[in-house]
């Protein structure tokens, strides 16, 4: 377990390691940073002198290197907009981003797990083929795209949710929670759902499909021939071994889901790291644009190395070592 | 009365062809401690006459015509709480495959326990007592330990008699075991067939043996059934099977056996290969196989010939017998 850890950190700082190589890397490409940063009436000159002054004409891996030392340190440098240090300003943004991706993943949770087993046991009845159909419709529209319709259906047309913002949120230390208010959760609803309209139903369509495969198994057969109770078999030898992978494609998705948080929260101007991210963008931020890159990085190799933790205590013939995985 | 009675019982798949047979008008019993022995090729419908016994079929079979009489009701006419009362209860299956057939994720004692409180009134102490008594009985080492360990730590043999315990558990009085022995290593083979053997024996426990393996059956049943194609062919006290069989197939099995062969010759085997279920010929559907075929069977299906303890259904013997 100890070795286990050990060797995930070691991997975590080569990946860390690369991603501020190439995130530091497309700086360059983004524009130029002194035109957001100084107004229109700076003369040329001007503008080379403090070119100099921030480096932006050093060679490009004397530039890393400066950018490496200090990022040890956990100094990303200072926002150009924000002209304060980007990973506090990343930070602050931190926790609504965090509670948009567990509103969308305890969807997907309680939603995918009784849904997937149904069609899987049900594969003729008019719900399977419903939601069968649904999924495919469900992966393929695009989330900016359902997030607009949810607006205008539950905002606009019946007046229901609010459309934009996180409502009244509350400080817990440094942590910002809209999860403690009536007001901060009903604007939390509609962000969720068009955030986890992507990933619902590629797990009940993966959930279904493994329950399916678990369900021909010579064990199940076994456990029936057993005499056991239908709910025994179901939700205890299949769903267990069903789940199994569906832990593995699972961890990797809620990394991925952080990426769709970008066009989430910007459709729902919720003020969080994805929102600010795409301002960073505009403005030719690159310390924020880099501080957040990495901190994604960081938080998909935490939640890769729970995942793993997690599989190896629900699968037994795993045993989590430091050896080759 | 016999224990356990299958008449006239019928297996149909709905296909997009249409409906395929795989079992027609089987028909066989067992009585109290009796051991049967059920032989036949791949594809003859032995395993799915097993599972037809406890209505297992895998969907869409289903049990199309017949019965299954046990201890006085028909288990093919049952519900599925009735059928799960006999179940794991009163009639136990062994599988093939011990590495297939515990679930890799659970412990070899939460496998035995839940039978024992789904069937029996037991508290959780009670049938963990009673299951390191089984797992005693059909020798594991250390079975205090090994209760709480999973299927992947014991080998293939263990896993079996594992299987064995949890057949027993319940004191069955029908246990229906297909192929037991086939995916384990020839030396062990034995070993397990050996215990079961003496176990069933112990508890007056009627055995039905699903194999290929002629030689298992002849150490192993009293009476044997040999199906072909879905039916039953030939059925007698396992002993005159094996020194005086009647169906020229039975004959061709027993040929076959390589305890029959002199070393450095070839096996003799039965020519052609089992038909499929789409393509069962007509009249008797092993005349294209057979050295005996005369006309009649290329056309008319052949009715059971009684004699003594004998059952054939093959135009030949009938033909013989009448011209003494």
């Amino acid at each position: 377990m100890i070795a286990f850890l050990v060797k995930r950190f070691g991997q975590a700082l080569v990946v860390m390691f690369v991603i501020s190589l190439i995130s530091f890397s497309i700086q360059d490409n983004l524009g130029d940073p002194l035109r957001e940063l100084l107004g229109q009436s700076v003369s040329e000159a001007e503008r080379q002198v403090l070119r100099d002054e921030m480096g932006l004409n050093d060679p490009f891996l004397e530039q890393y290197w400066r950018f490496l030392k200090k990022a040890v340190r956990g100094d990303l440098g200072n926002s150009y907009f924000f002209k304060r240090p980007a990973l506090e300003v990343i930070m602050e943004k931190f926790p609504a981003t965090m509670e948009l991706v567990l509103g969308a993943t305890l969807i997907i949770l309680f939603l995918s797990i009784p849904i997937g087993v149904y069609c899987a046991i049900n594969p003729r009845s008019w719900f399977t083929k419903v939601m069968m159909g649904m999924s495919i419709i469900g992966i393929s529209i695009p989330v900016f795209l359902t997030a607009i319709m949810l607006i205008y259906l539950f905002s606009i047309a019946l007046g229901w949710l609010p459309s934009f913002g996180r409502g009244e949120t509350t400080m817990i230390g440094f942590w910002e929670t809209g999860m403690l208010t009536w007001d901060g959760l009903v604007h939390l609803i509609l962000p969720s759902v068009a955030l986890s309209s992507i990933m619902l139903p590629l797990f009940i369509r993966l959930i279904r499909s493994e329950m399916m495969e678990v369900l021909e198994q010579d064990y199940i057969r076994f456990a029936w021939a057993k005499g056991l109770s239908r709910k025994r078999i179901w939700f205890l030898h299949a769903l267990k071994n069903t789940l199994l992978p569906v832990i593995t494609v699972g961890g990797v998705q809620i990394g991925t889901m952080i990426a769709y948080t970008i066009l989430t929260e910007t459709v729902f101007q919720w003020p969080g790291m994805g929102f600010l991210f795409l301002e960073a963008v505009n403005r030719v931020d690159t310390p924020l644009i880099i501080a957040y890159l990495i901190v994604v990085g960081v938080i998909f190799v935490i939640t890769n190395t729970v995942v793993d933790l997690i599989y190896g205590l629900v699968n037994p013939t795993v045993r989590l070592a430091g050896g080759h995985s | 009365m016999a224990l356990l009675e299958v008449r006239g019982l019928e297996v149909r798949f709905p296909m997009r062809q249409g409906e395929l047979t795989a079992l027609r008008d089987v028909s066989f019993s067992l009585d109290k401690g009796e051991r049967l022995g059920i032989v036949g090729e791949s594809g003859a419908g032995k395993s799915v006459a097993a599972f037809a016994i406890l209505n297992l079929i895998s969907r869409p079979g289903y049990i199309s015509n017949g019965e299954i009489i046990f201890e006085g009701s028909d288990l093919a006419k049952m519900n599925a709480r009735q059928l799960r009362s006999i179940r794991g209860n009163r009639i136990n299956m062994i599988f093939q495959d011990p590495m297939m057939t515990l679930n890799p994720v659970l412990t070899i004692g939460t496998q035995m326990i839940e039978c024992l409180r789904t069937h029996m009134n037991m508290s959780a102490g009670q049938a963990r007592e009673k299951a390191i008594d089984k797992l005693r009985q059909v020798q594991i080492p250390s079975p205090e330990e090994r209760i709480d360990q999973y299927p992947h730590e014991l080998s293939g043999g263990m896993r079996q008699r594992v299987v064995i315990a949890i057949a027993l558990l319940t004191d069955p009085s029908v246990i229906i075991a297909d192929e037991p022995t086939t995916a384990l290593d020839v030396t062990i083979q034995a070993e397990i067939m050996e215990l079961l053997l003496a176990l069933c024996e112990n508890s007056d426990v009627a055995l039905m043996l699903i194999t290929h393996d002629l030689g298992v059956v002849s150490q192993v049943t009293q009476r044997t059934v040999v199906m072909y194609a879905g039916r039953v062919v030939e059925e007698g006290p396992t002993r005159q099977i094996i020194e005086n069989a009647r169906h020229p197939y039975t004959h061709g099995l027993i040929a076959a056996l390589p305890e029959r062969t002199n070393p450095g010759m070839r096996l003799n085997q039965i020519p052609g290969v089992m038909p499929s279920l789409a393509a069962i010929p007509p009249g008797c559907s092993f005349h294209p196989r057979c050295e005996h075929a005369m006309d009649v069977c290329r056309s008319e299906l052949p009715d059971y010939v009684m004699d003594g303890g004998f059952r054939v259904a093959c135009h030949w013997v009938a033909h013989r017998e009448q011209q003494p």
